[in-house]
């Protein structure tokens, strides 16, 4: 077994691919139990506030969806999932992706992907709200 | 420098694999689990259908139209009632990740219950907002 003498005071981690230590990590572990705690209960209610909303036109819809509230609720219901959902799918992409060069396009692609809807949901909200 | 890049590069060993799922035996906890990650990574999809519904809203009365004439139809209803149980499933599923983070509800009845709970709990709910949804909008049109 030849083992590589090392000629430099790095850890075994730091030369683990070159790259360093992560020297962070547990941000998004934390953030995704955050969000799964506050997405329970504005799940609830958004799923209550789609209920209300079924059969009505497009400017009861507006009106409601965009009164302070509702509006408030959906967008923190948005905030929260879109944060939820962009972690956990870059944890699928990561647990099964094991080339390099597609893992790292799929993780652009999760990233845009969780912004722009999130942007569109938010927008939509906000533009409800302030009316034109 | 030349010497710990060609370190970099060196490739895996070749060390024999764990098996995957298809070695086990389909239980209830094994078929949750894999529930919580489809139904998210269907949600994910799913929220084109929140992003579009929300965005033809603001729009106006025509793309709310179009929307409502999507949402209305076979594969539409369909589409809203998959979303809607993804979403329950997913939600009922993370809170049996919470208890478990809590260090709780790893023994070997708790897990089954939980389990049984977590689809039982998604396919009651769902029914009840597709009925009570069903009536509010006047049954069929």
């Amino acid at each position: 077994m030849s083992v590589v003498t090392p000629k430099h005071f790095r850890t075994d981690l730091a030369r683990v691919r070159g790259r360093g230590t992560a020297k962070s990590g547990t941000e998004e572990f934390w953030l995704q139990r955050v969000t799964s705690v506050a997405g329970v209960p504005l799940t609830i209610v958004a799923i209550v506030i789609g209920m209300l909303l079924i059969g009505r036109n497009q400017a009861a819809a507006a009106q409601i969806l965009g009164s302070p509230l509702v509006a408030v609720i959906m967008l923190s219901f948005i905030v929260c999932t879109i944060l939820h959902m962009k972690i956990g799918v870059q944890e699928i992409i990561v647990d099964y992706v094991p080339n390099e060069t597609l893992k790292l396009a799929l993780l652009l692609a999760n990233t845009f992907y969780s912004w722009v809807i999130g942007l569109i949901c938010a927008f939509a909200i906000l533009k409800m709200s302030f009316g034109v | 420098m030349a010497e710990t890049r060609s370190l970099e590069r060196r490739s895996p060993a070749q060390r024999p694999l764990s098996p995957h799922l298809q070695i086990y035996r389909l239980a209830l906890t094994f078929l949750m689990s894999g529930f919580h990650r489809v139904t998210g990574f269907g949600l994910y999809f799913g929220s084109l259908l929140l992003a579009w519904w929300l965005l033809a809203a603001a729009s106006g009365p025509n793309a709310y139209a179009k929307f409502q004439w999507f949402s209305g139809s076979l594969i539409g209803e369909f589409l809203l009632l998959g979303f809607t149980w993804a979403l329950i499933h997913h939600m009922l599923g993370g809170v049996r990740h919470l208890i478990w983070d809590t260090g709780r509800g790893f023994g070997p009845q708790e897990r089954e219950w939980l389990a049984a709970a977590t689809i039982i709990g998604s396919l009651t709910l769902t029914a009840i907002v597709a009925v009570v949804s069903y009536f509010a909008t006047g049954g069929a049109r």
